[in-house]
Order: C-alpha cells, then sequence, then structure tokens
C-alpha cells in the first residue's frame, strides 16, 4: 500500500483501518437488512454480548480471542435461534436470557484473567487505527463469506424474513434459513468486533438500513443504500477520528447516526415533492 | 346466478390436486370436524364455505399438510402431505398476510419470491423464471406498479400482488383463504372478475375458503358447506334449490346455515 491515497489516508495505518473498516461497512449492512426486517434489530447487540465472554475465554486460555469469540457467539446463536423456534420462551426474552448470560460470563472470565486490560478494551470499544494485517486478513475472509453467501441466498432470505409463514407453505427451508441467518449475524459480530467494538457493533448492522429504509423504494434499493451509507459512515468516521484526535469506532458509528437524522429530515420533506410530481 | 360452465380442462399434471376421505378432528375433545371428505379435480373451482367456528381453517391446515387428522386419509396430488415436497404446484394466498414492512419492498420483489418454490431455493433465477412473474404480475394489473412498495398500495391491490405472487410459481392447485374478508364491494367485484379471468388463463384448480359467497357466485363450479360436517356439496344450482341463492347478502348464510341440521 502506497501513497495513492489522499490525505489522511496516506499513512499505513490509516490505510489498515480503511480497508477493514470498509469491510465493515458493507458486510454489516447486509447482515442487518435481514435482521430489521424480521424485527430483531437488537439479535446484533445480544450476540455481541456472546462474543465477548468468548473472547474473556480467549484472553483467559491465551488463545487468539477471534476464534473463541466465534465459536460462543455461533453457539448463543443457534440458542437464541432454537429457543425462538420451539417457542419456548418469546423472542426478546430469549435475547435478554442471552444478553445478560454472555455479558456476566464474560466478566467473570476476564476477571479471572487478570481483570480488565487494554486488550479487553480493544474489542469492548473497537480501535480499528491499530488493527493488524493478520486481524485485516480475517475481517476480509469473513467479511466475503458472509457477503457471498447471502448475495447467492438473497432471495429465499428475502422471502422468510418478509413472510414466514407463506415461506413454510410454499415449501421454502424457513428453519434452515434462520438458522443460517443467525450464525452469519454471529459471524458478522466477531468480524466487526475488532474495529467498531463489541458494543456499537449491532449499530453497524442497523444504522445504515434504518437510513437506507427512509429513502429507498425497494429491497434491493435499501441494500445498496445501506451499503452506501455503511461505507460513507466508515471514511466520514476515520477521517474525523484523524482531525479531532477521537475515538474511531464511537466517531464511525455517530457518522452513521447523523445520515440517519439527515434522512429522516429529508424523508419528511420528500412527500410534498413527490406529491407535486404525481400531479405535474 | 347461473351455474357455470365447467372450465376447460387442459393438459394438467397426473394426480388430483387434493383428496380427503372421512376426517375427524378435534381440539381438547371438542369435535371440530366429523367425517369430512372432500375433492377438488384437476381445473375445478370450488368454494368451501361455512360460518365462523364451522372448522374451516382447520379443515384447511389439514388439507394442506400443516395438521395432521385424527382419522381419515389425505392426498395432495395423489401424495402423503408428509412427504408432499413439490410445494409449488400449490399456490397458497393467506386470509391476511403476515408481510413484515420494515424495509420497502417491491410488487415485483415480492413475486419474485413465489418463483422460489418452483426454482428451488437455491439456484438462481432464469429468463424464463423472469418471463413467469413478469406474467403473474400483469395478470393481475399491476403491470405498472411493478416497481411500486407494496406497503404503499390499497388493499385490493396487496391482495393482488399475493395472487400474483401464489401463481408466479404456475401452480395446478390455487388455495385462496378468505380472499375479499376486508375489501369493499367495489373491490370484491373487480376480484371476482380478474379471478375468473386467471383461472381460464392459468387453467389451474381453485379451492376458495370463504364465510360469504357473494363475491364468488357467478363462477364457482361447486360449493361444499361446512359445518363441522359437509352440510351440502353440489353446484352453485342445486344450492338454490335448497332455497339459498349464492347472490345473498354475506349475513344470510350463516342464517340459512343456523336452520340447517
Amino acid at each position: 500500500m502506497t501513497g495513492t491515497l489522499s490525505f489522511p489516508f496516506e499513512v499505513g495505518f490509516m490505510q489498515r483501518a480503511l480497508v477493514a473498516g470498509l469491510a465493515v461497512g458493507v458486510f454489516a449492512p447486509v447482515i442487518g437488512i435481514f435482521l430489521v426486517q424480521k424485527r430483531l434489530s437488537l439479535m446484533g447487540d445480544g450476540i455481541g454480548h456472546v462474543a465477548f465472554a468468548g473472547v474473556g475465554a480467549g484472553l483467559l486460555l491465551s488463545v487468539w480471542p477471534i476464534w473463541t469469540a466465534l465459536a460462543f457467539a455461533v453457539a448463543g446463536a443457534l440458542a437464541v435461534d432454537w429457543l425462538r423456534a420451539r417457542r419456548r420462551v418469546a423472542g426478546d426474552v430469549a435475547l435478554a436470557l442471552l444478553f445478560y448470560s454472555g455479558i456476566a460470563l464474560g466478566v467473570v472470565l476476564v476477571s479471572l484473567g487478570g481483570g480488565m486490560n487494554a486488550g479487553v478494551l480493544t474489542y469492548l470499544f473497537g480501535q480499528p487505527l491499530t488493527v493488524k494485517p493478520s486481524e485485516i486478513a480475517v475481517i476480509l475472509a469473513l467479511g466475503a463469506a458472509i457477503t457471498l453467501t447471502m448475495w447467492t441466498l438473497r432471495r429465499s432470505m428475502f422471502a422468510v424474513v418478509t413472510d414466514e409463514e407463506w415461506s413454510r407453505a410454499a415449501g421454502l427451508p424457513v428453519d434452515g434459513m434462520n438458522s443460517l441467518l443467525a450464525v452469519l449475524t454471529a459471524v458478522a459480530i466477531v468480524a466487526a468486533m475488532r474495529i467498531v467494538g463489541i458494543l456499537l457493533v449491532a449499530a453497524m448492522m442497523v444504522l445504515p438500513v434504518a437510513s437506507a429504509q427512509l429513502l429507498a423504494r425497494s429491497f434491493r434499493g435499501t441494500l445498496a443504500v445501506a451499503v452506501i451509507v455503511g461505507s460513507g459512515s466508515v471514511v466520514a468516521g476515520l477521517t474525523a477520528a484523524w482531525f479531532w484526535d477521537i475515538a474511531p469506532s464511537g466517531a464511525i458509528v455517530l457518522s452513521a447516526a447523523f445520515v440517519f437524522a439527515i434522512a429522516s429530515i429529508a424523508k419528511r420533506a420528500a412527500p410534498r415533492s413527490l406529491r407535486q410530481e404525481e400531479h405535474a | 346466478m347461473a351455474a357455470p360452465e365447467a372450465s376447460a380442462s387442459g393438459p394438467v399434471s397426473t394426480g388430483v390436486p387434493l383428496d380427503a376421505e372421512g376426517v375427524w378432528f378435534g381440539y381438547d375433545r371438542t369435535p371440530v370436524l366429523q367425517d369430512v371428505s372432500l375433492r377438488v379435480a384437476p381445473g375445478e373451482f370450488l368454494a368451501l364455505v361455512g360460518p365462523n367456528g364451522s372448522g374451516k381453517s382447520t379443515l384447511l391446515r389439514i388439507l394442506l399438510g400443516s395438521l395432521r387428522p385424527e382419522r381419515g386419509t389425505v392426498r395432495i396430488f395423489g401424495m402423503d402431505p408428509a412427504s408432499f415436497d413439490a410445494r409449488w404446484r400449490i399456490g397458497y394466498v393467506p386470509q391476511r398476510p403476515t408481510l413484515a414492512s420494515e424495509v420497502p419492498a417491491t410488487v415485483e420483489e415480492i413475486v419474485t419470491s413465489g418463483r422460489l418454490a418452483r426454482r428451488g431455493w437455491w439456484r438462481p433465477l432464469t429468463s424464463a423464471d423472469r418471463r413467469a412473474v413478469g406474467h403473474a404480475i400483469d395478470s393481475v394489473g399491476l403491470g405498472s406498479m411493478a416497481a411500486t412498495p407494496v406497503n404503499t398500495l390499497s388493499g385490493g391491490q396487496q391482495q393482488r400482488a399475493f395472487i400474483a405472487r401464489a401463481f408466479a410459481s404456475e401452480p395446478e392447485l390455487l388455495v385462496l383463504d378468505e380472499p375479499v374478508a376486508g375489501v369493499d364491494a367495489e373491490s370484491q367485484r373487480r376480484f371476482s372478475d380478474s379471478l375468473a379471468h386467471l383461472i381460464r388463463e392459468h387453467d389451474a384448480a381453485v379451492l376458495l375458503v370463504s364465510h360469504e359467497l357473494s363475491a364468488v357466485a357467478g363462477i364457482v363450479d361447486r360449493v361444499v358447506v361446512l359445518k363441522g360436517r359437509v352440510l351440502f356439496d353440489g353446484t352453485p344450482g342445486d344450492l338454490t334449490h335448497e332455497g339459498v341463492s349464492l347472490g345473498i347478502h354475506r349475513e344470510d348464510l350463516p342464517l340459512w346455515l343456523e336452520g340447517l341440521r
């Protein structure tokens, strides 16, 4: 990587942050749009809490925390999906159970491993500026797996999250699709946690989609706008972090929230102009 | 209203779409269905009518294989519902579609879902699939609204989009659950016109479940009146002879059913 990018992305660590961040800006909304449609926007948050327990386990056992977080998050996602499908508990109660058990287990494991340190904080709050090439490779590989899978199955996944009852009657593999979405959500959380942090990772899944659904008129259009908003927020957040010396993960998510505010205002103004066009 | 002539029976694939024999079912020992037999022949338009609580919904769930009868047999295209996997052969239009609309979705996106059942959920769509989707949208008169978000359509237009989704797999049996419930009289008339046209064009058998018949009285081949048991099974003309015209106001049928024991 040489200085072909313009300021402030001409330095190496900013370029690495940009590459990893842009990947998150793309694959997080790709998963998020299906969670939002399923009214499971908080799913990412719940699984993030379980991933924290995995980080604690990794630090305690001296294993790379990405792998332990992945194992914990996938197991947690499947557990929630199983609880939901069997109607053993309501969807939000299942998520609450996961939230609190995960974070509590994380706290216990971290305390056993020597307490809060910089390593733990990196995973909790994210730090794109110190991301290593080996971590970028994992983020890109997981992100590519998520994006390719969702692209291939986008129509079936859309059918299942949009109308589960009908999809079942039509013979689509509803249970399999739900489990796959849960697993890919867990993979996305772990792939993104090093960049935006466990506490903010769900925001990158939901906020770009929330903005896009205000502006677009189709599912496909919403996805396209959400990916643009997601990656744009990463560029804006990293730039703001550089100039004002603020936490980049927070700046990225605040950028996404700012876009949502602008989109809401634009939406409120838009219907009037649209109506005028129709009458013209 | 005159009984319609039998629908053209084109080259439909082998097998009777639906065949239920002596079906019994109950919830907590309360009998809901007692010795119910019902058969939908290829290309036939059958209306299943009954008041609320008559067991229509239960019977439909049994016919579609999501409930197992306590006694009796059910065959979907000659197969046991549990092993019937060519689900695309049935186009299902649910009563109140539970469509998630957090994210906008266009008519075309919704109708394309209907094609997946036939194409296979993991396969990409071919140009023939896209043509079938476009044709299904055109046939319900939503051609100019293909790119319109479904949640901005009127109730009647949404219903037509869901019928197009069912037609997209080119089914041999169309199952409509209370298709005109809560739709105004004008939309009901337009619905019945387009339904008659569609059935002729697609050559599918139809099972229409309803607590009122007025909207489709002119186009059905056969009426089955259900109230726990099958009270009537015959042509609309025969039902007229029993003392009820099919053009009746919706409240009349339950009243008539009360008197019929």
